[in-house]
């Protein structure tokens, strides 16, 4: 699902090249902030996490399926400017190691995933958070409810870029309509397999996820008084 | 859309194209792709001259032309999205066998299809040819943030660790008896991909430790310096000036 060269002309690309530099620029100040010293091996695995976690296949039926496409996950999981790092790390390796997106369209596809994706999958994460109750369970919830938005919203973006600088001219509605339309539904699918996978990482490791630090930190141990006979 | 991205695509060999240093490969095939890009849709001549020059390169690295061919299919839902366009685009209607097309969309589908595929064989040019840690290198020759550069090193040194993780909690689930087949499976696959995490975090946390005990102090040493010769540039500038010059030739004649 990566733009492949020649889908946006030249100045659109260099343009979405631009935003991605200061984009990726301004997550290696922030990150050190989430990790310190321990940004580089961290966001390696974390990446490389992601990068794997896209190689699970998701059937959907019919013998068809799909996969996880991992920005509002790794937002949630490791916040923001790591999951800004982590997600174009794995989309250089990608491009430059396995053919998949165009080496002149890198800029945008970062753009697009590492910027759009996980910091509109994380915008809407912490409002979702801000709404629902105060509780560990909401987390799940509320990252379902980043994904859900940032899949079609990224889909969405890409349209009016394609509008601005796409090679053809096609109208707008068309095509934004037919992309957010055809994400909308992959965006259900992002939001379970993000839910489900959060809330499996919760049950055991809690302190990992930092979407959800405000709400274990919160936790007070409680001493249960029992009598033993 | 479409199946997982699989390994790198490395393939072992000695050809010309293999022992470029990375970055000189990495900067050729580059300003190859931008002429390419930067080229009008319908000077379809000037394609076909990418696509010799593309192939000629392709052929020079040994690479089995089978191995090129299977690792195209990254491009196949955009050639439907390509094939789609000549149908929705605007502009005058031509008409081709029995349907009635726009003729800015047919032009546009074949830019599209012509750059994307010209893109791919050049990326799987440099893909094939250059093993990872020299890509790495070769970033860091290129002036790439430090950073970056550490964290896709670590991403691929424990590239082959977490895949094989990956497989062996596939082994693990599919020895129980578990077959993905419908939506029911997705509790369980979730639940991997939340396994992964944990042990991907934690490997991250004990690999820091390691290093750190090793005398890390934020910065890792540079053990492998990538050397270019004058040679080794004109070698590869031989893709993007012929490129260039057959788009010089275009805005010229």
């Amino acid at each position: 699902m990566h733009v492949p060269d020649g889908f946006l002309d030249v100045p659109t690309s260099v343009a979405t090249g631009v935003v991605a530099v200061a984009g990726v620029g301004l997550a290696l100040r922030g990150a050190r902030r989430e990790l310190d010293d321990r940004t580089a091996p961290l966001a390696g695995l974390v990446a490389l996490f992601v990068f794997a976690a896209q190689m699970l296949n998701f059937p959907i039926g019919a013998g068809t399926s799909g996969h996880l496409l991992g920005g509002a996950l790794a937002a949630v999981l490791v916040g923001p400017w790591t999951a800004t790092l982590a997600i174009t790390v794995v989309l250089l390796v990608q491009g430059t190691l396995m053919a998949d997106g165009g080496l002149t369209a890198l800029g945008t596809n970062i753009s697009l995933m590492a910027l759009v994706g996980v910091w509109v999958g994380w915008g809407v994460f912490t409002l979702a958070r801000r709404l629902l109750p105060k509780q560990l369970s909401s987390v799940p919830l509320a990252a379902a409810v980043g994904a859900f938005v940032s899949v079609p919203v990224t889909a969405g973006t890409f349209a009016l870029l394609f509008a601005v600088g796409g090679a053809v001219d096609i109208p707008l509605g068309t095509l934004v309509g037919a992309m957010v339309g055809v994400h909308l539904l992959i965006g259900i699918g992002e939001a379970i397999i993000t839910a489900l996978a959060v809330s499996a990482i919760i049950a055991t490791r809690p302190d990992l996820v930092y979407g959800a630090k405000p709400l274990v930190t919160a936790r007070t141990l409680t001493i249960r008084e029992e009598q033993t006979a | 859309m479409g199946a997982g991205h699989g390994h790198g695509l490395h393939y072992h060999g000695h050809s010309v194209v293999h022992r470029l240093p990375a970055h000189v490969k990495l900067v050729a095939i580059l300003t190859f792709v931008i002429v390419v890009v930067a080229t009008p849709n319908r000077w379809v001549w000037a394609f076909a001259g990418y696509a010799v020059l593309v192939l000629a390169a392709a052929g020079a690295t040994r690479v089995p032309v089978g191995y090129f061919v299977k690792r195209m299919v990254v491009e196949v839902p955009f050639v439907v999205f390509a094939l789609l366009m000549p149908f929705v685009a605007r502009g005058p209607r031509v008409e081709v066998g029995p349907f009635s097309v726009s003729e800015h969309g047919l032009v546009g589908a074949f830019g599209l299809l012509a750059k994307a595929t010209i893109g791919v064989v050049a990326a799987l040019t440099l893909a094939t040819t250059t093993e990872p840690r020299d890509l790495v290198a070769g970033l860091e020759r290129l002036r790439l943030p430090r950073q970056l550069v550490e964290i896709m090193g670590f991403m691929v040194r424990y590239l082959e660790v977490v895949t094989d993780d990956l497989r062996r909690m596939k082994v693990a689930r599919e020895s129980r008896g578990f077959t993905a087949r419908t939506v029911s499976a997705w509790p369980v696959l979730a639940s991997s991909a939340g396994a992964l995490f944990i042990k991907s975090y934690e490997r991250g946390e004990r690999v820091h430790l390691a290093m750190l005990s090793r005398g890390y102090q934020g910065r890792m040493p540079v053990t492998r310096q990538l050397h270019a010769t004058a040679a080794d540039w004109r070698l590869a500038s031989l893709l993007p000036v012929t490129a260039a010059l057959v788009l010089a030739a275009g805005v010229l004649l």
